[in-house]
């Protein structure tokens, strides 16, 4: 049913036999590709060459010196005359490399530079959050003498003062640093973020920033990974553990939907840090500063660790036993007429599989929605028709496309991921033209050497329908999913993919959202991508449940049912992962769940929906169960428990005690036994669910009626006032400054020297910092979680107009 | 004797007010330009690559070879760059130019330009010269209002502009890479090649490279023709050069003769040593070539000669040393120059450099032992030929070569416990502190190699 990983001989690219260089490494012949250079065809041989500036990733630098080796023939019959260093040398046909292994010049070469490398180190190792997993100790073990010639005579060592903070988060020890520059490369090359840059010179060079500008990049945790040394620490792992100590167990990001493997070390039950993991097809050797550092949300006091019941006699929430939970929750369910399902983002796809079924089998109905946001009934036509089952488009595919066309996705905050590779695609030979259909020019788009259509919140689809880009089969669309707040915008954006047979793919910004599509979290979709109003779908998914019938009645969207809830046509509700202030209406939304008769919340901590559920059930951290992410690509990302904690139950656990209290048993309690079922019922192979059937697109002609005021154009940043991002102080001290861009007119329309502006919505009224931007007249944007309660609480309705005045109320 | 001298360049030196407009043509000065503009601009690469003309800057690559490397099918500009980070210790021959004759070097680098098509061309000023900086600035605008720049040169259809650049004081921008990424607003730090300059070097577009006097020395070729030039010097080193005197000769100064002259000859020229004192060593090319000692006197100062000697004829700056200068003293100097302008980039040169002055300044205060010094020889074989660039190499020439020839007097300071000369007496006012050898020292000058 959900989607297979799909190996095909694109992904292997088989390399033409003319395209291979055949040479002899330590008197080892071997043929590699054209243009690999010598120290990793030493590789293929079995040579590690040591090495410090080289990284796979970063262009060739050849700074350290490190990999010297000799080479007696070029390839053209000619000695090298001096040792060559082996990161920068392409390899040649007929070319001889004698590396240390084989040339005493070369070892020669490599200790002495060790030797250099050392003189001004500190010998720090006991405290150095790298000792045991350092690069530097490891190599100059391999490769260097035991003794040190420089304190024999007396030499006298450079030292910096210790350590300084490059970022809240990010601190440089400068007497540890070797001066590799991975990191400057890296924030210079990978991520377009240059804060960092090597100053002053000789000995005293040193990794440096301008005190003004902070390293104010999404991406620094990465250069704390790829530094050789102990130079750059964290402040959330300094001194915390030794490598030795840890236990590194392979994990999936929870924070977006790119999927980014990442190694998650942990010491006694307890996650010390994330780093990450390496996967060429997908994240190659990065992620996001969420993803490596935002994992102190499932250790918060508020951490829910045992059922909670609400006492009938007093009102208050009151610890249970698992047992009395069941059974309470399974009453409560049975007692409230009709029940309703809403999910949120952080679903694995076999909780997303178990909340499906327990809707549709338990609760007997197709009232479930995963889209705790604003949505919209022209959406899910879309994902049941063009989204579900289908893999259009792979990270490869980015890289290699002539044109990328953003709509409605601002890929730095919203799936840096899909951010890093397209600004590589934009970076490399043939380079990829990032279009964005955006308000303004971001940083995140400069930095992918974009171009920007501007497009007003809203316009998005008159914006496609009249696009000037070339696109072509080799093109791919990527929609976000904040296009359901504009209108016929999914609709045009299939147009233009089957008008120009471009690739369009979908990119929600949670990490469960394309599981819970895959698996029927929707009001018109079964699991596997079954339509709900197609008779033999259903026949189809009920057979295999083992169940005579399914509902067949259209379900309703999460706005509806809280609607329902609030006027009492739905009396029960179970409810997981959802965060209120990310739906159209927090406040109502609360209202309506304290008005409805039945809340059963499973949730990891305690929030406003928990405090108003009647059965509260703990549930497990992505740390503490298995389970599956299903990227925006479409790929299978499992992964398995890292910490094992018997009273941690996944979502799935503690659905089907509820369901088999109500007498429909799911028929699995543990996360294989969902899989294997969620294989077993397979991928819908009958007609698809098509635009014109199930729910359909909507065409609305034009966008949000003008009231005169400013539309509001509003994204969330990748660090903001997110739940699962609270408990790291350092990594929100490095979020970006909460700002309203307005454009350069309505700035000087504001009267001279703004520095604040107080924007006015039909939900409250905000002050905040104003900068310019390169956006419509009649749109300003702020960051949609990064002030109070958000803006859907405390600004604007999705797709309101507010009104703009200078500085504070 | 003054027949062994060959005055282009620095002919018109002593002319009144030689640096103006007026005096550079009075003497003639543009008429090769004029000549040039109207030859095709390959006869004018054809004319230097005949006369043979070898880079002046130290390398000693054939200048007209270098030109012929630009892709003239590349379609992004062309550039001419002039190195004027003239930073070498000891070295002493552009500055003097630019400040004596700044036209002399205009009107190289607009016939130079007009032979590579390139129409913008960059001077690149070590930034420490303000005053030599002003002479270039000043030529460079008479020069336009002559209209020997600018638009349409002279009705020939050929645009030049000319950019004097100065530099911000590093060693390091005298190789040609990192003098690209200072030009362009970098830190000046040597670039991977390749891609070479001629391919991809400023601004990623085809860039020739070329030594002040090398450029300096175009207008000559062009005015008197290859085989003039061929004429002079030695087989394979054709021309004059600028041969820059220093130290503790009687007259230092600039010599321009042929190549191929011996260092006795320009002792002599220069007016021999200083009263009293011979001969100890000598740097053919700076600091960063190989000492020479007496031995070396007659050794024709060409490129091959001195190669086979085993140093390089580099930038023919001529440090004389009399028996009066302390070997492990002048090294030193020498050493910590380096590591002060080490730019950092690569580990052999940044760390080599650090240690090397530790080692080199224990052994000058006595303090050590002999196998300090197969230490010092083997740190200088972890440097050369594994560093970055040329920088580092540089850097061990002086204490390699000190130690071949000198070895005794390094040992002679362990023995001693210190250095058993008196620096006063290698100093030029060291006359005036008395007759008295050893005065202002208790350690007296024992005179270990004299």
């Amino acid at each position: 049913m959900t989607t297979a990983p799909e190996k095909t001989a694109s992904a292997e690219k088989a390399v033409e036999k003319s395209d291979l260089v055949t040479l002899t490494i330590d008197g080892v012949s071997v043929s590699v590709p054209k243009d690999t250079l010598v120290i990793r065809a030493a590789e293929q041989v079995g040579v590690q060459i040591p090495r410090f500036c080289d990284h796979p990733l970063l262009a060739p630098v050849g700074a350290c010196r490190q990999c010297l080796v000799d080479v007696p023939d070029a390839g053209n019959g000619r000695p090298m005359p001096k040792p060559q260093a082996s990161c920068t040398m392409p390899v040649a046909e007929g070319m001889v490399v004698n590396t240390q292994v084989t040339s005493p010049v070369a070892d020669k070469a490599q200790q002495g530079v060790m030797e250099f490398l050392l003189i001004n180190h500190p010998l720090d190792c006991p405290v150095c959050d790298k000792g045991g997993e350092c690069p530097l100790q490891n190599q100059a073990m391999s490769n260097g003498r035991g003794d040190s010639r420089f304190a024999a005579s007396g030499g006298v060592k450079r030292t910096f003062p210790k350590p300084i903070h490059l970022s809240a988060q990010v601190l440089l020890d400068r007497e540890r640093c070797v001066l590799c520059a991975r990191c400057t490369r890296f924030s210079e090359q990978i991520a377009g973020d240059p804060f960092i840059a090597l100053a002053d010179r000789g000995a005293l060079q040193q990794v440096a920033i301008y005190e003004k500008e902070a390293f104010e990049s999404y991406f620094s945790g990465n250069t704390i990974q790829i530094c050789p040394v102990g130079a750059l620490t964290s402040a959330e792992y300094r001194f915390r553990s030794r490598p030795f100590d840890l236990v590194s167990s392979p994990a999936i990001a929870e924070h977006d939907a790119c999927g980014a493997a990442i190694r998650v070390d942990h010491r006694r039950g307890k996650v010390m840090r994330r780093l990450a993991g390496n996967d060429p097809e997908v994240n190659e050797e990065w992620i996001t500063d969420k993803d490596r550092f935002a994992f102190q949300y499932a250790k918060q006091a508020d951490r829910l660790t045992y059922p909670l019941v609400r006492d009938e006699e007093t009102g208050e929430q009151r610890p249970a036993s698992w047992p009395e939970a069941f059974a309470v929750a399974a009453r409560g369910l049975r007692f409230a007429g009709s029940s309703a399902v809403l999910t949120g983002g952080r679903l694995t796809a076999e909780d997303a599989y178990a909340y499906s079924k327990f809707a549709r089998v338990a609760l007997e109905t197709n009232d479930i929605d995963f889209r705790a946001r604003p949505h919209s009934a022209e959406e899910a036509g879309f994902l049941a028709s063009e989204v579900v089952l289908k893999q259009p488009a792979t990270y490869a595919d980015l890289e290699a496309a002539s044109t990328v066309l953003l709509v409605g996705l601002e890929p730095e905050d919203e799936a840096g991921t899909i951010f890093l590779r397209l600004r590589k695609a934009s970076r490399q030979k043939s380079a990829t033209q990032v279009v964005s259909l955006a308000p303004y020019t971001s940083w995140g788009l400069a930095k992918m050497n974009g171009r920007l259509i501007q497009t007003a919140p809203g316009d998005e689809a008159a914006a496609l329908r009249k696009l000037d880009v070339a696109l072509d089969s080799n093109s791919v669309i990527l929609v976000g999913e904040r296009l359901a707040t504009s209108p016929g915008a999914f609709a045009a954006a299939t147009e233009v993919a089957k008008a120009t047979g471009a690739k369009l793919a979908w990119v929600p910004r949670r990490a469960g959202d394309r599981g819970a599509v895959e698996t029927g979290c929707l009001p018109n979709l079964l699991p596997g991508g079954r339509p709900v109003d197609d008779a033999a779908a259903r026949v189809d998914a009920a057979t295999a449940w083992g169940v005579s019938h399914l509902p067949s009645r259209p379900g309703r969207d999460g706005d509806a049912i809280i609607a329902a809830l609030a006027s009492g046509e739905v009396g029960g509700l179970v409810v997981a992962g959802i965060d209120l202030r990310d739906l159209s209406d927090p406040h109502g939304a609360l209202e309506a769940l304290q008005a409805a008769d039945f809340v059963v919340a499973l949730e990891q901590r305690e929030t406003d929906v928990t405090r108003a559920a009647n059965v509260v059930f703990p549930v497990a951290p992505v740390t503490d169960k298995a389970g599956m992410f299903v990227n925006w690509e479409g790929r299978p990302r499992t992964f398995d428990a890292v910490l094992a904690n018997p009273a941690s139950l996944p979502d799935l656990r503690i659905l089907s005690g509820i369901a088999e209290e109500l007498g429909h048993p799911l028929g699995f309690r543990t996360v294989a036994e969902a899989r294997a079922q969620m294989e077993e019922i397979g991928p819908w192979d009958g007609d698809r669910s098509t635009p014109a059937e199930g729910l359909g697109f909507e065409t609305v002609a034009s966008a949000t009626s003008s009231t005169g005021g400013f539309k509001l154009a509003t994204w969330k940043q990748l660090l903001d006032n997110g739940r699962m991002q609270e408990g790291d102080d350092n990594l929100r001290a490095t979020a970006r400054r909460t700002v309203a861009r307005v454009s350069a007119a309505t700035y000087d329309g504001l009267g001279a020297g703004a520095h604040e502006v107080t924007l006015t919505g039909d939900r409250g009224s905000v002050t905040l910092p104003v900068e310019v931007a390169d956006l419509p007249d009649d749109v300003v944007w702020v960051p949609q979680n990064s002030f109070g309660h958000g803006v859907h609480a405390d600004l604007s309705s999705p797709g309101g107009t507010v009104s703009v005045a200078k500085g504070a109320e | 004797m003054t027949d062994t001298l060959t005055p282009v360049l620095t002919k018109n030196w002593d002319a009144d007010r030689a640096w103006t407009l007026a005096s550079y043509e009075q003497g003639g000065g543009y008429g090769a330009l004029k000549k040039a503009l109207k030859m095709a601009q390959d006869d004018v690469v054809t004319a230097v690559k005949d006369s043979g003309l070898r880079g002046r800057g130290g390398a000693g690559f054939p200048t007209g070879m270098k030109w012929g490397f630009i892709p003239q099918d590349n379609p992004n500009p062309k550039y001419l760059v002039v190195n004027a980070d003239e930073s070498e210790p000891g070295t002493c021959k552009d500055i003097p130019l630019m400040m004596a004759s700044p036209h002399t070097l205009v009107e190289g680098v607009i016939i130079s330009s007009y032979a590579i098509r390139a129409n913008t061309a960059f001077i690149y000023v070590r930034g420490e010269v303000l005053h030599v900086i002003r002479r270039l600035q000043a030529a460079v605008e008479e020069a336009y209002k002559a209209g020997h720049l600018g638009k349409n040169i002279h009705g020939s259809g050929y645009d030049l502009d000319l950019i004097v650049h100065a530099g911000a004081g590093a060693y390091i921008c005298g190789e040609e890479t990192a003098l690209l990424d200072s030009l362009e607003g970098r830190r000046g730090q040597p670039r991977l090649r390749p891609p070479f300059p001629a391919v991809a070097g400023l601004y990623a577009s085809p860039t020739v490279i070329n030594n002040v006097e090398s450029i300096a020395s175009v207008p000559s070729i062009i005015e008197h023709g290859a085989d003039w030039f061929a004429s002079m010097g030695t087989e394979k080193s054709k021309g004059y050069v600028i041969y820059s005197l220093s130290g503790h000769v009687k007259t230092p100064g600039q010599f321009e003769a042929p190549l191929g002259i011996t260092l006795r000859e320009l002792i002599d020229l220069g007016g021999g040593m200083r009263e009293g004192h011979e001969l100890k060593f000598w740097t053919p090319g700076g600091s960063s070539t190989p000492i020479l000692t007496a031995e070396h006197l007659d050794i024709p100062l060409d490129y091959e000669a001195v190669g086979a000697a085993g140093s390089m004829l580099g930038t023919r700056a001529l440090q004389i040393f009399d028996e009066t200068t302390c070997v492990v003293r002048a090294v030193l100097r020498w050493t910590e120059f380096y590591k002060h302008e080490s730019c950092g980039k690569c580990t052999p040169c940044r760390e080599g450099t650090w240690w090397l002055v530790q080692t080199l300044n224990a052994l000058e205060h006595g303090q050590g032992q002999e196998s300090d010094l197969d230490l010092l020889l083997d740190q200088c074989e972890n440097i050369l030929g594994r560093s970055f660039c040329a920088l580092g190499d540089g850097a061990t020439s002086p204490i390699t070569s000190s130690i071949e020839y000198f070895r005794d007097e390094y040992v002679a300071h362990l023995t001693h416990g210190g250095c058993p000369f008196d620096p006063a007496a290698s100093t030029l006012f060291a006359r005036t502190l008395g007759s008295t050898p050893g005065a202002g020292t208790d350690k007296g000058q024992v005179g270990v190699t004299a």
